[in-house]
């Protein structure tokens, strides 16, 4: 079994005013000058390569960091790239205030947990359920609780994976999951 | 309770959980067409690879294709090698591609009667919910997917919630298809429909013929929609029927369904409308712009590749001539629509006028078929998005075949109104 309670260090995708980041699309988050690569490993290099002040964001990332995002995140074209590069960089899991469709379901299918917590990076610093990059915080899948472990407060508004989200997450991925079961 | 559109698609793929479907919960759907592009097809293929060696890999061949449409011919060699690694799997797995001579899949499967009223169509194009101008669902996915589709014919969704939006009011004489989308787009903006599906009605809708259906629908995905789904008019019924070889039916709501929310939106007098570079919502009227001097002009992609839209350049270049030092390029959506331009003539008015036409495919919304915009270069485009660096370093202003054709003659973005009086 995978867990289902993942901890790790925040990694608050914030302006340098602090306020969110909304409508960050999949040419930012993976540029499609690199769309013809095919090995995840080669990925990760490019994440948020054309993010605006963002570029060094693939040295700054460590391996289990919880990437954390405002609205609309993953809007634009369907490649799954754009979920693959935060793989490859070893990202445990991404909790946004809400997703774009097809990235929603790309990352799910891909084994990478994906929780919707709306209102996450808007609320501001000094407000309960604040989250700042390098704090340690703690995702429940299936409960679909969101806690700030350095700072002892729960943080709201997280929503837990479905049924199916979860069997996927177990599995590994779809290709996995399809491979055991089929609805 | 009544059901919207994508609630009695989805239930009539659901099997034994037609019941199930309301919005929110998670039912698995028959898919009856599954395709993947130039764009995402390799990794299809890896995939299928990995996970089953030894094959099958299709579920069923007659459903499922390749589109090659992003880069076509391939002008890289990575992208030449996917394709050829789609190539060769389909002889071997017995399906058809519609190879880099065909043009853009999601018109590509409505020429060919695949994507009929009804039906529930996957890909890896995002913009495959353009489907929805003929009362189809049509979703682009991810590799992973589309492979899982690929496979088993099937896949998990979750039924979304719908929104009723009416258009309300006459526009002008001098707006067209593409500036009630980007007056949408403006008006709801690029989260205004996220995770929903947009049902439209209202006068202006219903006279919308297909092409102008293709490119309202086309937009939904810059409205963070799942799809947005016109009900088929007689003559869209007739169209697909007619391509299907058979005869289809269309799938409306039901008087009482219950929608999450309804949008009225008021379109009297609607001029042309402009979305400024950097984002497809960030929409104003043609003539609120200033001077904006332009370098380039693309008039094509799925959104804007039809026949009437080029047979509308045509027109407007009647008699004029794109302005010396402006480049304007024209890619027919698809080898059907480039073939009805030929035959009309309407490719040679538009060499004779200064455009560079070139074969069918997504041009210069995709990965530079067409070229690609250089830093400083202000280029205006009748595709669907402008994200910063989409089309390249420059900058790119969204706007009808009308407004280009216009802006191309004048060297600076303005009205129609302005050439043609
Ligand atoms: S024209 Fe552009 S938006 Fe349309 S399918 Fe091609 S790449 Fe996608």
């Amino acid at each position: 079994m995978r867990a289902t309670i993942l901890r790790g260090r925040a990694f608050v995708v914030r302006d340098e005013r602090g306020a969110p980041i909304d409508d960050i699309d999949t040419d930012m988050i993976f540029h499609n000058a690199h769309l013809a690569l095919t090995d995840v490993a080669q990925m990760g290099r490019h994440a948020f390569g054309n993010l605006p002040g963002w570029k060094d964001f693939p040295q700054q990332a460590q391996p289990g960091d919880i990437l954390v995002v405002g609205e609309n995140f993953g809007c634009g074209s369907s490649r799954q790239q754009a979920v693959d590069c935060f793989r490859a960089l070893r990202v445990a899991a991404l909790v946004g205030e809400s997703f774009g469709a097809i990235y929603q379901r790309n990352a799910i299918n891909s084994g990478m947990p994906l929780v919707v917590a709306p209102g996450v990076v808007r609320r501001p610093a000094g407000a309960t359920g604040h989250i700042a990059t390098g704090d340690e915080i703690e995702v429940d899948l299936a409960g679909g609780t969101l806690r700030n472990v350095s700072r002892g407060e729960a943080v709201p508004g997280a929503q837990p994976l479905s049924r199916v989200q979860l069997d996927i997450y177990q599995a590994g991925d779809l290709m996995a999951y399809g491979a055991t079961a089929k609805g | 309770m009544g059901r919207a559109i994508i609630e009695k698609i989805l239930a009539a793929h659901a099997g034994a959980a037609a019941g199930e479907v309301a919005p929110g919960r998670i039912v698995w759907i028959d898919l009856d067409v599954r395709s993947a592009r130039d764009f995402g097809g390799a990794n299809v293929v890896e995939q299928l690879r990995r996970a089953y060696p030894d094959g099958p890999h299709l579920d069923d061949p007659r459903k499922t294709f390749f589109t090659f449409d992003c880069v076509v011919p391939a002008n890289t060699i990575p992208y030449a090698n996917n394709q050829h690694a789609c190539r060769t799997f389909a002889r071997g797995a017995g399906c058809r591609v519609f190879d880099v001579d065909s043009g853009i899949g999601s018109h590509v499967v409505i020429e060919q009667g695949l994507a009929v009223p009804g039906a529930t169509v996957v890909g890896t194009d995002s913009h495959l919910n353009i489907l929805g101008a003929v009362g189809c669902f049509g979703q682009g996915m991810g590799d992973t997917d589309i492979a899982f589709a690929f496979k088993t014919g099937r896949t998990w969704f979750e039924v979304p919630e719908s929104v009723k939006v009416t258009l309300v009011g006459r526009p002008s004489g001098r707006a067209t298809a593409k500036d009630l989308a980007l007056l949408l787009c403006g008006r709801l903006g690029s989260k205004g429909l996220l995770g929903r599906v947009a049902e439209l009605y209202g006068e202006c809708i219903d006279a919308l013929p297909l092409a102008g259906r293709v490119t309202v629908c086309s937009m939904a995905t810059e409205m963070g929609a799942i799809a947005a789904i016109i009900p088929p008019s007689t003559q869209v019924l007739a169209f697909c029927g007619r391509r299907a070889r058979r005869p289809v039916d269309g799938v409306y709501a039901d008087p009482d369904a219950a929608y999450a929310a309804a949008v009225t939106v008021d379109v009297s007098e609607l001029e042309p409308q402009v979305a400024r570079p950097g984002r497809p919502d960030d929409v104003v009227p043609v003539a609120h712009v200033g001077d904006v001097p332009i370098d380039s002009v693309f008039l094509g992609s799925c959104t804007n590749g039809r026949l009437a839209d080029f047979v509308e350049v045509a027109r407007v270049l009647r008699g004029r001539r794109v302005k010396a030092g402006v480049n304007c390029s024209a890619v027919p959506a698809t080898r059907e629509v480039y073939g009805e331009l030929l035959r009309l003539g309407v490719v040679e008015r538009l060499f004779r006028a200064g455009v560079n036409v070139s074969n069918p495919g997504c041009g210069g919304c995709a990965a530079g078929q067409i070229g690609m915009t250089g830093k400083g270069e202000v280029q205006v485009s009748t595709s669907n998005r402008n994200f910063t660096g989409k089309q390249g370093a420059g900058r790119t202003y969204l706007c009808s075949p009308a407004t280009a054709a216009a802006s191309a003659v004048t060297g600076r973005l303005c009205s129609v109104a302005e050439v043609v009086r």
